[in-house]
């Protein structure tokens, strides 16, 4: 890699991560809060990047860790009193290892196809279990909570403003970019992408491709529970809806809009979906998606790279 | 020997009988569904997600000519084959120009279409669920319960639709090319048969099928616009655990899957027994991941 190029990717990342610290303090109250969501769906449609772009394997089932996610954050958060931020994270990062832990170890036994309806069904189980056990979930009414302070124990104690809130989700996804970067570049990370590109040759060589698959799938979990925890502290609560496989849809939407295998691109095609949602709602209401639907279709054919796809070389770096 | 007796009696044989009914009528129309959906992949391994919106569209359309003409009959017949007319378009502008892609992709553009599909309904029909009447009410007896004649209608009618399908595949001339196509693209395309046209020809006659149970069931449950999502989920699950791509496997298997559920809502909320036929699903895919109703691999 030249130096020359590595500049330019860290003084994109450096421009694009100052304009969105100084985002919430020139925005007004709408579009704030709307930056902070879509860094959240971002992070989310990130984490399922994971496995469609560097592994080749299109996941139907993140709304299954997502939805955990948010339910663990819920669990921690009424359960303690008063509500504990990094409790919330700890339950809700738990809930979503122990469903993807499960999930991966099922699924991963299949390939292309098989592995995309099977985590759908998955996710559809999770769906079921808390539509129906209402005594613990509050069923389809889901359950409604108060945010906890952002809080270190000792040091300091501060109760979320929508400012602080928005630096908080930006370290939080940040962080997230980073390591999940650092990921994809490391040998673990070269693997998932030989199994993506030749997976039969890959499990020629020696590496136990199940082994890694199912690292793949609990780490991509775990990134969508991690979105799952700061959209319950975001929002403030719970429902069913966020285990619905739609949501899993809309993840791989975001992928597909902004370009798989490039980390940053699901972030973009979040971006883009919402704004397009928010555009289409403003004057056909709830039927936002027959056009969105129509656009997306269009991106898969004429478009398969995303909207960022023509960087995908650079971003790897 | 008390115990067993004890156990026989607290058997609810009634329900059992009942449940068998309802599970076979419910299978039926599942494999009407799922073969048409495997019979799309098999040919040109498209997952074909907007499956059970063209389940729903076909019920819609017969909601729209029954209230029109009042004959049920003459809906049934009009839903098919305007679903198959849409199916063929749909084939022919979101996925033909992807012949030739990763599979994946076609999931991504028929999930897409589910959602075009779905919103377009709930658009054009409302929120509210539409009730078609069925055709007649006649009903027999078993135990103390009334068990209506329509039901039996539905397994028989779509028995025939399957068994005339196949008859079809295994005889006719252009049942012939399907399965040819199937085996072998290129090749059949070197004999002379319009490939792009069979794929065409093959999604129209799926979503045909997915419009026909559409309209039948239509009776039992009432049509909203999100009703093709449970099928479709179902029917997913259906094609996995018979094997993909196969035929008589899916039939097996829907009837399978179906009587499981409706012996499991015996004691079950009908909400958790669709449990039941996930956990069937895993077991599946534990031991016997390329289907329970295929020959062994070798």
């Amino acid at each position: 890699m030249s130096k020359r190029a590595d500049g330019l990717y860290w003084t994109g990342f450096l421009l694009v991560l100052a304009l969105l610290i100084v985002a919430p303090l020139v925005l007004p109250e709408f579009w704030q809060r709307f930056v902070t969501e879509i860094l959240i769906w971002g992070l989310l449609a990130m984490s399922s990047d994971i496995l469609i772009g560097y592994t080749g394997m299109v996941s139907f089932g993140h709304s299954a860790f997502f939805g955990l996610g948010i339910y663990g954050a819920a669990t921690a958060l009424l359960s303690v009193r008063p509500p504990n931020l990094w409790l919330a994270f700890a339950y809700g990062l738990i809930a979503s290892a122990a469903v993807a832990l499960f999930v991966a170890y099922f699924s991963t036994r299949l390939r292309d196809i098989y592995f995309a309806i099977t985590t759908l069904i998955f996710s559809q189980i999770f769906y079921v279990i808390i539509f129906t056990w209402t005594a613990v979930t509050g069923g389809e009414n889901g359950l409604t909570f108060s945010r906890p302070a952002l809080a270190i124990p000792g040091l300091f104690s501060l109760p979320f403003t929508s400012y602080t809130l928005h630096w908080f989700v930006l370290a939080v996804v940040t962080v997230s970019y980073l390591t999940l970067r650092r990921i994809t570049q490391s040998p673990f990370g070269m693997v998932l992408q030989s199994i993506r590109e030749n997976e039969a040759r890959t499990r020629a060589i020696g590496y136990a491709v199940e082994r890694y698959k199912i690292v793949a799938v609990m780490l991509s979990g775990l990134f969508a529970g991690l979105a799952g925890v700061l959209y319950a502290i975001q929002n403030r609560f719970a429902a069913p809806d966020f285990v619905y496989f739609l949501v899993s849809g809309e993840t791989i939407i975001f992928n597909v809009m902004g370009g798989i295998g490039t980390l940053v691109g699901p972030i973009a095609g979040a971006a883009f979906y919402l704004l397009l949602r928010e555009a289409f709602s403003r004057f056909l209401t709830e039927y936002y998606l027959i056009p969105v639907g129509i656009i997306f279709i269009a991106m898969i054919i004429f478009m398969p790279q995303g909207l960022l796809g023509f960087m995908r070389r650079r971003l790897n770096q | 020997m008390e115990l067993v007796t004890e156990v026989l009696h607290a058997i609810p044989y009634d329900q059992i009988l009942i449940q068998t009914l309802n599970g076979i009528v419910a299978g039926m129309i599942l494999a009407l569904v799922a073969s048409g959906l495997t019979l799309i992949f098999g040919i040109m391994d498209v997952v074909n997600f907007a499956h059970g919106e063209l389940f729903m569209l076909g019920a819609y359309v017969g909601v729209v000519i029954i209230a029109a003409t009042g004959n049920f009959w003459l809906a049934l017949i009009v839903a098919t084959v305007v679903v198959a007319a849409l199916g063929a378009a749909l084939q022919i502008t979101t996925l033909r120009p992807l012949l030739g892609r990763d599979p994946l992709t076609t999931i991504l553009a028929t999930f897409g279409l589910s959602l075009v599909l779905q919103n377009y309904a709930l658009w054009q029909f409302g929120p509210v669920a539409r009730k078609i009447q069925e055709p007649f009410t006649g009903s027999f007896s078993i135990f103390y319960l009334q068990y209506p004649w329509y039901r039996v209608l539905i397994a028989v009618l779509s028995a025939a639709i399957i068994g005339g399908f196949w008859l079809f595949l295994k005889y006719g001339t252009y049942g012939i090319w399907i399965r040819a196509t199937t085996q072998d693209r290129v090749m059949a395309q070197a004999m002379g048969i319009p490939v792009p046209w069979v794929h065409t020809a093959v999604f129209a006659i799926g979503a045909g099928m997915a419009a026909a149970s559409g309209v039948l069931f239509a009776p039992l449950v009432g049509v909203t616009h999100a009703m093709g999502l449970d099928w479709v989920l179902k029917a997913f699950i259906v094609v996995v655990v018979g094997g993909m791509g196969n035929l008589g496997g899916s039939i097996a298997a829907s009837i399978f899957i179906s009587l499981i559920e409706s012996y499991a809502s015996i004691w079950l909320d009908p909400a958790q027994a669709v449990i039941v036929s996930f956990v069937v699903l895993i077991l599946t895919l534990l031991f016997r991941p390329t289907g329970l109703f295929v020959p062994t691999p070798k």
